[in-house]
């Protein structure tokens, strides 16, 4: 090849790849790499930066400020989870058979997905609100306790996972919808002619063959999961008295409240290992559960 | 509304075929049929009644008078009013917050869907030396979350002087690598032998890219603009640091800073909330199908 042709190759690889490296590079490669240079050091965003090394690992990690953040975290995920996957399968499973207004049904479910955090949390801060909210005017109707959800430290995260499960209830709904309707019909055919009962075919044909889509939504789920944010942000501020501050929670109030810059990245970056790690353990896990046709 | 996707594959789908392949359930003849059917139908209503009402709600609150607010609101207003919107108007200037949302959303999805296709061509029909490690480079960003970068950005934006700009709001999403991910694989599905037909033809890569791969490549073009525009325009975290004036807020933050200014007023801040869904609501009324199936393809193996 003459020199030139391969400049003029050179000239098309960077005219396809530049628009999308260059900005890459500037606002998430170099944000990533001074981020770990800012954890290493102690800063409150103004005076210059003291080194320290590993020191804010190491306090953080001992924090017990820091245990309880991830507690609140973990309890999230691992209440928010079973919420939406059991719902989100058992709406899929209702609309994967012959209905009057199934599209209606599947749009309707679907609406709080494309409505932002932000508006969620602030509707359904409302519907809880402890004196006046909806929810607890029909639970006293009943005669049923009204709790008070978040102006309550026991109820406060509840209150924020009850709201997520519902944003997102229809999120699991559509990728479990696509799911089942991907596994062949004429199996479960087979199975009834075999004489499996419905309960034996769902146990025995459609979870298993779900599993792609339940393994998707349970990775996704966790990694988003762990960054929860907005909707404690707005909900209750990680209150009342910290307890439902989450990790996200504490970065953002290390760095803009407290001006501990370096603990704050330190404390990202555990979170980012936190949900690397899991990830990785379920993607190793998956051959024992997960069948792709 | 998940902004990583890991495991997204299997583009070359085209949405709006989402077929509605009803498993054709052997229609037994038995008594239970007819009941379960019933019970069937009544959970997927009651589920629609939970999904909707909470917004049918928010407009209710929205109208009634702030006095009548206190005894909890009723499903049919007494005295409907527009008053909480007017507050809302003169608290915040919420139609240039609206179009900044709306502004800023547009212009990433445009920006993500130029400099997403390009690199995907770059990567699916260009040799070059280290084109896997560039690849895995990209997909390296993929998993660094917006809040490990939150402070460096901030930081970098500060000395930029871009504080309060919409540069600032659109600089973390120029580019997305999961839109590169997903669009390349979808320039690797569309066959070689177009290429090389229309080389032989004379055409060169600027050609062969506009002329035969975009075009080709719509369904999946069409799922990343769905979540480049969820994205943005539900993003808060980025703004809430790096936006402090009301002129270059988007809804979301604008919310927040209603709320924190009326704790108590919910009328005035369901107001808010109504003006901020409505756009939203509409446009997916209009393009429905097409969300729902470019999501529902990020799923499937």
């Amino acid at each position: 090849m003459t020199t030139r042709a391969r400049w003029r190759k050179a000239g098309w690889v960077l005219f396809f790849l530049a628009p999308s490296a260059v900005p890459l590079l500037l606002f998430t490669v170099a944000p990533m790499v001074s981020s770990v240079w800012v954890s290493l050091n102690r800063w409150n965003l103004i005076s210059p930066m003291e080194w320290v090394g590993f020191d804010n690992y190491r306090s953080l990690l001992t924090d017990p400020q820091t245990h309880t953040v991830f507690l609140h975290t973990l309890v999230y995920c691992v209440g928010y989870l079973p919420l939406v996957f059991a719902g989100g399968l058992g709406l899929a499973l209702a609309l994967n058979q012959r209905l009057a207004g199934r599209s209606f049904f599947r749009a309707a479910y679907f609406l709080p997905v494309v409505t932002s955090w932000v508006v969620v949390a602030l509707v359904w801060k409302w519907l809880l609100n402890p004196t006046n909210g909806l929810v607890n005017t029909l639970l006293g109707a009943v005669g049923l306790p009204q709790p008070g959800w978040w102006t309550d430290p026991t109820w406060a995260l509840p209150a924020v996972i009850l709201s997520s499960a519902w944003k997102d209830l229809g999120f699991v709904m559509v990728i479990m919808l696509a799911g089942l309707q991907a596994i062949p019909g004429d199996i479960l055919e087979a199975a009834t002619a075999d004489g499996a009962n419905a309960w034996q075919r769902f146990w025995r044909i459609t979870l298993p063959l779900l599993s792609p889509s339940t393994f998707f939504v349970v990775v996704i789920s966790l990694i988003n999961g762990f960054q929860v944010f907005d909707q404690v942000y707005v909900m209750t501020g990680g209150g009342p008295s910290g307890s439902s501050q989450v990790v996200v929670g504490q970065v953002y109030d290390l760095t803009f409240r407290y001006g501990r810059a370096g603990e704050a990245s330190a404390l990202s970056w555990i979170l980012f290992s936190v949900i690397l790690l899991i990830t990785a353990v379920q993607i190793r896990g998956q051959r024992r559960w997960v069948h792709y046709a | 509304m998940p902004d990583l996707d890991l495991t997204a594959v299997a583009p070359n789908v085209a949405p709006g075929a989402a077929a509605p392949a009803t498993a054709p359930s052997t229609r037994s003849k038995r008594h239970g049929v007819h009941f379960l059917n019933l019970l069937r139908y009544a959970a997927v209503l009651a589920g629609a009644v939970v999904m909707l009402f909470p917004f049918l709600w928010t407009v209710i609150t929205s109208i009634t008078p702030e006095g009548s607010l206190a005894g909890g609101p009723t499903l049919i207003v007494k005295n409907p009013t527009l008053a909480a919107y007017r507050t809302l108007l003169d608290t915040l200037p919420m139609w240039r917050i609206l179009v900044n949302s709306l502004w800023v959303a547009v212009a990433s999805t445009l920006l993500q869907l130029v400099t997403g296709s390009m690199a995907a061509y770059g990567f699916a029909r260009l040799p070059f030396k280290g084109k896997n490690v560039v690849f895995a480079l990209y997909l390296a960003t993929l998993m660094v979350p917006m809040q490990v970068l939150v402070v460096p950005l901030f930081i970098e934006m500060k000395t930029l002087n871009l504080q309060d700009t919409y540069m600032a709001l659109l600089a973390p999403s120029i580019a997305s690598a999961f839109g590169v991910f997903l669009l390349r694989q979808a320039v690797e599905s569309v066959p070689r032998e177009l290429d090389e037909a229309a080389t032989i033809d004379g055409a060169g890569h600027l050609r062969i890219f506009t002329t035969i791969i975009l075009p080709l490549i719509r369904p999946a073009l069409a799922t990343v603009a769905v979540f480049a525009f969820m994205g943005s325009w539900n993003s808060f975290l980025w703004p809430l640091v790096v936006i402090r004036s009301p002129e270059f807020m988007t809804l979301p933050l604008g919310l927040a800073t209603l709320h924190g200014q009326f704790t108590t007023e919910w009328d005035v801040v369901m107001a808010g909330s109504v003006f901020s869904i409505l756009p939203i609501a509409v446009a997916y009324l209009l393009a429905q199908r097409h969300i729902i199936a470019g999501v529902a393809h990020t799923g499937i193996k």
